[in-house]
């Protein structure tokens, strides 16, 4: 473990030699270049048509280090975290370090999931699967065009390896808790999860990321590599509820072979400074994605979108559904890049970005960025902004509820049609809960979804 | 001597935003418990104005005049606390919302007029059974609960939903703005039947409507004839009798009764 003595751009940090165990350095290669795609790419200015609108400059003067000591953290804290009623298996996660202490037990996870299902930490994976991982990891970002996936790359560090064979469904979500905790230093980290599903497998996974305080200042870059093979599907989730001091990128890139069904469901509702990549590339025919999302901002959160569908086969669907809901001086973006290639015929893309704005201060930035190289493709997409509907507050003011109840429920029922898409009954109606608990003065508010 | 459940005196009403428009220009008007009025005027008369004003939109200034409910003048209070003394205002056209249960909104609504009364608040039980009973009593589906509010509704189910809304919440005044616009017979018959079912000493009513139709299924003590923001008559149910032999035209507007 590598502490640092001084202070640390994350441009050093990731120069910063580690003590990389022998059993891994067969992906050195992929590290060192991964370091000088970051040297060549560089930071992001606002002529980088990605980052646009967001600025970068507070993130860049933090000082950063690689890695902390393990966090005293009680099993109690932990189980906060927990999903209720949800029947998952849970792999922890404390400032980037894996909990074993923390964690189910692998004889739990073989259990659940069934013992053809490789389910273990990507560090295991690396020295112990080499055959099993090689194949997958780096794969979909191996030719970075963003700074953070080659910081990633250069940075792989651990993350969960889910491997599901040919046909077996798996019925029980897979957990994957990350906790941040107040360190003495900002500490970055760059978690990797590489989910592969054979052959028609079906598998559920949930990165779900967390705080023990509001202070807690650091970075979660984390990627996520999704191998979909023909006919299988893939539930994600990401649940983002990150200190409000912090910074995290997420980037969820997704390969979907024939027929394969993928589904990314997204909640954005911590952070400082978030931008959630969802990177999906249709590369079989008739497969389908389904990328539904909420970012639910306050006080100066700045909550970045960045969507990018590659439809690369024929026949195949993707609907994308994105709602914002930003209060205070808070900022939304979204960018729905659509890229149809020219094999990609009768392609059926929808997007829908509808941002709700709760104060004059907040503000949201959308843009399609249609880029269509086939010539039967059916593609719609719509972007509205708006404020809750003064004739709505009126109809349920006009029903007996006070002005900030009607107001709270119009809010609940606007983000409604996206947590009704999630497949996961508790998983939703912990949402629900964390978004109300977010909205002004909607405390005594109980919705049932 | 009885308090007035509705007392409206000398009520001049313009836009909010557009001061120089004047929609409502002096209306009196004044419902005794257990009173049903009824109130018949040309399009753009003012007659959802007046209606939305009572139930306490904010899009309109009230510039002269005042209005009492139960005796209390109701003119600076919001319309939930409007709601929850009693006033029910049935729209001439619902809002739909999609993501809120009927069921949702209608247990918030109940529960607030309680604690508004300082009476404890029903639990779910309790609330299902209220439900159930004022169903039954206004012969509306209780399916129809289940479903977001007024999200994709028949027109004829809306208003249904609307006089359900009322009886749910046990409200004295209810003003029906076009309740019975976009009805067959056989939904008027239903929503009159429910509207007859609240008649009682101490409840009032006061319907907007184009049709003498209505009139006949929920009988008025009083009809109104409001032109361009006045009551230009006032008596009893022959007047909505006699409009539909006459029309307008003898309160000087040209236009066929129940455009
Ligand atoms: N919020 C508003 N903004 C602008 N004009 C308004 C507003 N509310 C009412 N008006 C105008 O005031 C007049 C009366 O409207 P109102 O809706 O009260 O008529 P009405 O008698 O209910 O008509 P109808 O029979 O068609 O329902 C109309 O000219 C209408 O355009
Ligand atoms: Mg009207």
């Amino acid at each position: 473990m590598t502490l640092a003595t001084e202070p640390h751009k994350l441009d050093a940090v990731i120069d910063t030699s580690r003590d990389i165990p022998e059993c891994q350095s067969w992906l050195n290669p992929f590290r060192d270049a991964g370091r000088e795609a970051f040297n060549r790419l560089g930071w992001p200015d606002r002529r980088n048509e990605s980052w646009r609108f967001t600025n970068l400059d507070a993130l860049k003067a933090t000082n950063f280090v690689s890695a902390v000591d393990d966090a005293d953290i009680s099993a109690n804290t932990v189980g906060g975290f927990a999903i209720p009623e949800l029947d998952d298996v849970t792999l922890v996660f404390v400032n980037g370090r894996f909990r074993e202490d923390l964690s189910d037990a692998p004889d739990k996870l073989a259990n659940k999931l069934g013992t053809n299902v490789t389910c273990c930490r990507l560090t295991e994976a690396i020295c112990q699967h080499r055959e099993s991982i090689e194949p997958f990891i780096g794969k979909l970002t191996a030719d970075p065009d963003d700074v953070f996936t080659a910081l990633s790359n250069a940075s792989v560090e651990d993350g969960v390896f889910i491997r599901v064979p040919r046909g077996v469904t798996v019925d029980t979500p897979v957990h994957i808790l990350s906790i941040a905790t107040e360190t003495d230093e900002p500490v970055a980290t760059h978690p990797r999860n590489v989910i592969v599903a054979e052959e028609g497998a079906h598998v559920t996974v949930l990165e779900h990321y967390v705080t023990t305080s509001d202070d807690a200042v650091y970075l979660n870059n984390a990627v996520t590599e999704v191998f979909a093979d023909a006919e299988a599907v893939v539930h994600h989730y990401l649940l983002e509820k990150e200190s409000e001091s912090a910074f995290n990128v997420s980037s969820l890139f997704a390969h979907l072979a024939e027929h394969a069904d993928v589904h990314s469901h997204t909640v954005l509702l911590g952070g400082k400074l978030v931008r959630n990549n969802v990177l999906p590339t249709l590369a079989g025919p008739r497969a389908h994605c389904l990328i539904n999302g909420l970012y639910v901002g306050h006080g100066d959160q700045h909550l970045d979108n960045a969507m990018r569908v590659n439809h690369a086969a024929p026949d195949c669907d993707s609907r994308q559904f994105y709602k914002g809901i930003l209060n205070d001086q808070s900022r939304g973006v979204f960018t729905g890049r659509i890229i149809v290639d020219q094999v990609a015929q009768r392609t059926d893309a929808v997007q829908s970005n509808r941002n709700m704005l709760l104060s004059d201060d907040a503000r949201v930035n959308a843009r399609p960025q249609l880029e269509i190289y086939a010539d039967d493709v059916k593609c719609t997409h719509g972007c509205t902004t708006g404020a809750v509907d003064p004739e709505n507050v009126f109809y349920f003011m006009s029903r007996g509820l006070s002005e900030d109840v009607a107001r709270a429920m119009l809010i609940y029922a606007f983000a409604a049609e996206g947590f009704g898409r999630m497949e996961l009954a508790p998983v939703r109606q912990l949402l629900a809960a964390e978004m109300i608990a977010k909205l002004p003065k909607a405390q005594g508010l109980s919705i049932e979804v | 001597m009885t308090t007035p459940l509705l007392d409206i005196k000398n009520l001049h009403v313009r836009l909010e935003d557009d001061p120089a428009v004047e929609i409502l220009h002096g209306v009196d008007l004044r419902i005794m418990p257990g009173e049903v009025h009824s109130i018949m005027g040309p399009n753009g008369s003012g007659k959802s104005t007046l209606a939305q004003v009572l139930a306490g939109k904010e899009d309109y200034e009230i510039t002269e005049g005042t209005i009492a409910f139960q005796g209390e003048d109701i003119t600076e209070l919001g319309p939930d606390e409007r709601a929850n003394a009693g006033l029910f205002l049935a729209f001439q056209y619902p809002v739909e919302i999609p993501g809120v249960s009927a069921m949702q909104f209608l247990k918030a609504a109940v529960n607030a007029k309680r604690v508004a009364e300082g009476k404890d608040e029903l639990d779910a039980a309790q609330l299902l059974k209220h439900f159930r009973e004022k169903a039954t009593q206004i012969n509306v589906p209780y399916e129809m609960l289940k479903r977001n509010v007024n999200e994709g509704f028949s027109g004829g189910e809306k208003k249904r939903f609307e006089i359900f809304q009322m009886a749910v919440l046990g409200s004295v005044l209810g003003i029906l703005d076009e309740t019975d616009s976009g009805l067959d017979i056989d939904a008027l018959r239903i929503v009159s039947e429910g509207v007859n079912s609240m008649r009682s000493a101490d409840h009032g009513f006061l319907l907007i409507t184009h049709y003498n139709r209505l009139l006949e299924y929920i009988v008025p003590d009083h009809v109104h004839i409001l032109v361009k923001g006045k009551i230009v008559k006032s008596g009893g149910k022959e007047v909505a009798h006699e409009l539909e032999q006459t029309g307008y035209a003898p309160f000087g507007v040209h236009e066929p009764v129940g455009a």
